[in-house]
C-alpha cells in the first residue's frame, strides 16, 4: 500500500489523545452499570475496541500493541475462563451451570455493593470482545502495513 | 434437581470450553496445548460415555441452565439420539486429536488450531444437547465461526476459494433458520422445543406451519449437504488440513441430519404430510447424485467428499420413511458413518503422508509397500459400501428394508444401485493407490515428520471400531431400537422437560 | 405498522439475494449483512408490534407486573443474532481480504478451482 504510515492529521492526533482515556472510562462505566441498566460485556468491549482502533488510526500497530501492553489472545483466553468459571462457581453449590449467585457487601465511601456471578461473566465477556476485535483488527493493520 | 444430572448433561459442553480457554491462555507452549488438547478430547469422551450410560439407565436427563424452570429458561436435554451423538462427538474428537499431534505443523499450531477445535466441539456438542430453538441456531453459530476459522488456517488459494462457498451457503442458511425461529416465535410465543411441539398440535390447520416446517428443511438441509443444497461441501472439504477435512466429514453434517431428526420427529413430526414426500424425494436424489459426483472424481478427498453426500441421502431416507425400523435404521446409519467418514479421511491424510498426492493419477503401489495400509483401508471402505459383516451392511440392510416395508420401491431400488456405485469407487481407489504401480514422475513425499506411528494407531482404533459395530450389531441395534422409540413417542420428552402433562 | 416493516423485510430479503448473486466478493459480503438483518427485522415484526407498556418494574416495587405489557424477548433474541452476525461480519471481512490478497480479484468467476 502507498498510504503514508501516519496520516498526518492534527485534529484527530489532538482529540484522540483526549478522548482514548475517555473512551476507556465509559466503556468500564458501561460495564459495570449492566445487568439492571443498558450496558453490560458486550457494548462495553466495544467502546472499549473502538478507543483502541482510534488510537490505531494516529499511530501504527505496534505503538498500538504497547498501550494495550497484553497480547489480545490472553485477553482472549482469560476472558474466556473468567466467564466460563462464572457459571462453573454455582456448580460447586450445587446449582446448575450458569445460575446467578450474589453476595452484598459493605465498602466504605460507596455504600452497600452487591457483587455476583452474572458481573463476573460480563467481565470475561467484555475481555473477550476486546481480544476478538484487536486480535482481527491488528492482524488486518499488520497485513495492510506490511 | 439432581447434580449429578446437571453435571453430566452440561460437562460435555463443558470441558471442551475450558480446553479451549485453557489452550487460548497457554497459546505460548506449543507442548501445553498439545497435552490439553488429548486430555481434553479424552476428558469429553468418557464424559460422553458416562452421559451415554445414565440416559440408558435412568431415561432422558434434563438440565435447567441457570436454575431458570422449562419453558422460561434455556434446557440441555439428553435423550438416548443426543448422547448417542455426544459420544460419537468425543470418539471423533480424541481420534482427531491424537492424529493432530502427527499432522499439525507448528504454523498451524501458532495460528490458534487447537483452541478452534475445542470451540468446533462444543459448538456441536451443544448443537446435540439443548433442547431450546433458538439456543440450538446459537451452538450452530459457535461452531460455525470456529469451522470457518479451521477452514482458512494455511490460507492456501484453494482454502479461500473453497471458504467463500462454504461461508456464504452456510450464512444463508443461518438466515433461513433464524427467519424460521422468529415466524414460529411469532406463531407460538416459545422457543422451548419441547412446548413448542405441544404449543404446535393446537395449530395443525393453520398453513403457515407448513411454511416454517419448509423453512426449517431448507435451514437444516444445507448444514446436511442434502440435494439440491450441497454445492458448498465438495468444494470445501478437501482443501484444509487431513484432520479438519476428517472432523468436519464425521460432525458438521451430521449436526444438521441431527437437527432434521429432531425437529421432524418432536416439533412437525412428519406423519402423511407434504414434507414428508419431498424429504423422501430429496433422499433420493441426494443418494444418487452424491455417488454420481464421487464417480466422477479423481482426488482422493472429494471422492470422500462427494461419498458423505450420498451418505446422508440414507440417512434423510431412514427420518422420511418414518416407521419405527426407518428411523432405527437412520440411527444406526449416523453411528456407523460418523465413525467410518472420519478414518477415511485419515487414511487419505496417511497416504499422502506416504507418497505426497491427493491425486489417484500421482498415487499407486501402497499394497505392494504397505500391505497393512491396505487392509486398514479395505475395512472402512467395504463398510462404506455395506458388505457384510462390517458396519455399513446393517446400517443399509435396515434401511431398505424399512423401505421395502413402506413399499417405496424407487427408493430401495436407488439405494441398492448406489450401495453397488460406492462399491465402484471404493475398489476405483483401490486399484489406483494400492494395485497400481508407482507411476513415473510422481509427487514426491512430503519430508518426513515423526508421529506417524500416531496416525496409524488412530486409524487402527477405528478401524477397529467399525470391526465391532459389525460383529456385535445386536447391541448396537438394540441402542437403536430404543433411540428410535424414544424419538417416535415425543409425550416422554416432552414430560421430561415440562414436568407433569 | 407491520404493512411498513413487512415490506421492509420483503426489500430487505430482495436486496441481500440481489447482491449475493452479483460475482462481486464485496456485494456477496454485502449481502449477507443485509440477509441477516432482515432475519433480525423479521423476529421484530412477527413477535408483535404493540403499544403496550415496557416490560419494567418500577425500582423498590415489589408488585409484578400488571396489565398488558410488550414482550421483551424478542428483542433478547434480536440482541443476540446482532452478537453473532456482528463477529461473523468480522470474520467474513477478514476472509475477504485474505482472499484478495491470495486471489488477486474481486469475482467469483475467477474462483472456480475448487468446483469441478
Amino acid at each position: 500500500m502507498n498510504m503514508p504510515k501516519q496520516p498526518d492529521s492534527l485534529i484527530l492526533r489532538v482529540t484522540g489523545h483526549f478522548l482514548l482515556p475517555l473512551l476507556i472510562m465509559f466503556s468500564l462505566f458501561l460495564l459495570l452499570r449492566g445487568h439492571n441498566e443498558p450496558g453490560g460485556g458486550f457494548i462495553g468491549g466495544l467502546v472499549a475496541s473502538a478507543a483502541i482502533a482510534l488510537h490505531l488510526f494516529f499511530t501504527d500497530v505496534q505503538s498500538a500493541r504497547r498501550l494495550i501492553w497484553l497480547d489480545p489472545r490472553d485477553l482472549l483466553g482469560w476472558g474466556l475462563s473468567i466467564a466460563i468459571a462464572s457459571g462453573v462457581i454455582a456448580m460447586f453449590s450445587g446449582l446448575p451451570f450458569l445460575s446467578a449467585l450474589w453476595t452484598e457487601l459493605t465498602v466504605p465511601m460507596f455504600g452497600m455493593l452487591k457483587i455476583g456471578t452474572p458481573l463476573m461473566f460480563d467481565i470475561g465477556v467484555y475481555l473477550v470482545v476486546i481480544g476478538t476485535v484487536l486480535n482481527i483488527l491488528l492482524s488486518l493493520a499488520e497485513a495492510e502495513e506490511a | 434437581m439432581n447434580s449429578a444430572v446437571a453435571l453430566q448433561t452440561t460437562l460435555p459442553i463443558l470441558i471442551p470450553l475450558i480446553s479451549g480457554a485453557l489452550s487460548l491462555v497457554l497459546w505460548r507452549s506449543r507442548q501445553l496445548q498439545r497435552g490439553i488438547s488429548v486430555l481434553g478430547t479424552g476428558a469429553l469422551m468418557i464424559a460422553s460415555v458416562w452421559l451415554l450410560l445414565s440416559v440408558y439407565a435412568d431415561g432422558i436427563q434434563v438440565m435447567y441452565a441457570g436454575n431458570w424452570p422449562a419453558p422460561f429458561g434455556i434446557v440441555l436435554v439428553a435423550d438416548l439420539l443426543s448422547s448417542i451423538m455426544v459420544m460419537l462427538t468425543g470418539i471423533t474428537g480424541l481420534a482427531t486429536a491424537v492424529y493432530s499431534l502427527a499432522t499439525i505443523s507448528k504454523k498451524h499450531e501458532h495460528y490458534g488450531y487447537y483452541p478452534l477445535m475445542h470451540l468446533l466441539l462444543a459448538g456441536v456438542n451443544g448443537a446435540f444437547l439443548t433442547g431450546d430453538i433458538f439456543n440450538l441456531y446459537v451452538w450452530f453459530e459457535v461452531m460455525l465461526v470456529a469451522s470457518f476459522a479451521l477452514l482458512i488456517l494455511g490460507g492456501e488459494r484453494a482454502q479461500m476459494e473453497g471458504a467463500i462457498k462454504y461461508v456464504t451457503l452456510n450464512l444463508v442458511s443461518s438466515a433461513i433458520f433464524l427467519s424460521a425461529i422468529g415466524l414460529l416465535y411469532g406463531l407460538t410465543g416459545t422457543l422451548n422445543m419441547a412446548d413448542l411441539a405441544v404449543k404446535l398440535a393446537d395449530h395443525q390447520d393453520n398453513p403457515m406451519v407448513q411454511v416454517i416446517a419448509m423453512l426449517f428443511l431448507m435451514a437444516f438441509g444445507i448444514k446436511a449437504g442434502a440435494f439440491p443444497l450441497f454445492f458448498w461441501l465438495p468444494a470445501s472439504y478437501h482443501t484444509p488440513r487431513v484432520a479438519v477435512s476428517s472432523l468436519f466429514a464425521g460432525l458438521l453434517t451430521k449436526v444438521g441430519v441431527y437437527a432434521l431428526f429432531r425437529v421432524f420427529t418432536l416439533i412437525f413430526p412428519l406423519g402423511d404430510s407434504l414434507t414428508r414426500d419431498l424429504l423422501l424425494g430429496m433422499a433420493g436424489a441426494t443418494m444418487l447424485v452424491g455417488v454420481l459426483g464421487a464417480a466422477a472424481q479423481f482426488e482422493f478427498r472429494r471422492i470422500l467428499s462427494f461419498h458423505i453426500i450420498s451418505q446422508i441421502g440414507y440417512m434423510l431416507m431412514g427420518l422420511a420413511l418414518y416407521t419405527p425400523l426407518a428411523i432405527i435404521g437412520g440411527v444406526f446409519y449416523i453411528i456407523h458413518h460418523i465413525i467410518v467418514k472420519s478414518n477415511l479421511f485419515l487414511i487419505s491424510g496417511l497416504i499422502y503422508r506416504l507418497q505426497g498426492s491427493y491425486d489417484l493419477k500421482q498415487l499407486g503401489g501402497v499394497w505392494r509397500s504397505h500391505p497393512m495400509i491396505g487392509v486398514l483401508f479395505l475395512i472402512p471402505a467395504l463398510s462404506l459400501a455395506g458388505l457384510p459383516p462390517l458396519s455399513g451392511f446393517f446400517g443399509k440392510f435396515i434401511v431398505i428394508k424399512a423401505g421395502v416395508e413402506a413399499q417405496q420401491w424407487w427408493l430401495v431400488g436407488v439405494a441398492l444401485l448406489v450401495g453397488l456405485l460406492t462399491l465402484y469407487s471404493m475398489t476405483k481407489i483401490w486399484a489406483e493407490v494400492f494395485w497400481k504401480e508407482l507411476p513415473e514422475g510422481a509427487a514426491a513425499p512430503a519430508q518426513q515428520r515423526g508421529g506417524t506411528s500416531l496416525m496409524v494407531i488412530t486409524i487402527v482404533a477405528l478401524s477397529t471400531m467399525t470391526v465391532l459395530i459389525g460383529v456385535a450389531a445386536e447391541p448396537v441395534y438394540k441402542l437403536a431400537e430404543h433411540t428410535a422409540s424414544q424419538l417416535l413417542d415425543s409425550q416422554a420428552y416432552i414430560q421430561s422437560v415440562l414436568g407433569v402433562n | 405498522m407491520s404493512t411498513l416493516l413487512a415490506t421492509a423485510v420483503g426489500v430487505l430479503y430482495a436486496t441481500a439475494i440481489y447482491l449475493i448473486l452479483r460475482r462481486s466478493i464485496v456485494k456477496l459480503v454485502i449481502g449477507l449483512v443485509l440477509l441477516s438483518n432482515a432475519a433480525n427485522l423479521l423476529i421484530f415484526t412477527s413477535s408483535g408490534l404493540t403499544r403496550y407498556a415496557p416490560p419494567l418494574i418500577p425500582e423498590g416495587s415489589d408488585t409484578v407486573l400488571n396489565g398488558i405489557v410488550a414482550d421483551p424477548l424478542a428483542q433478547a433474541l434480536i440482541l443476540t443474532a446482532i452478537v453473532i452476525g456482528f463477529g461473523v461480519l468480522a470474520f467474513a471481512v477478514v476472509l475477504i481480504h485474505r482472499a484478495y490478497e491470495v486471489v488477486k480479484a474481486d469475482d467469483m468467476d475467477q474462483m472456480k478451482d475448487t468446483d469441478t
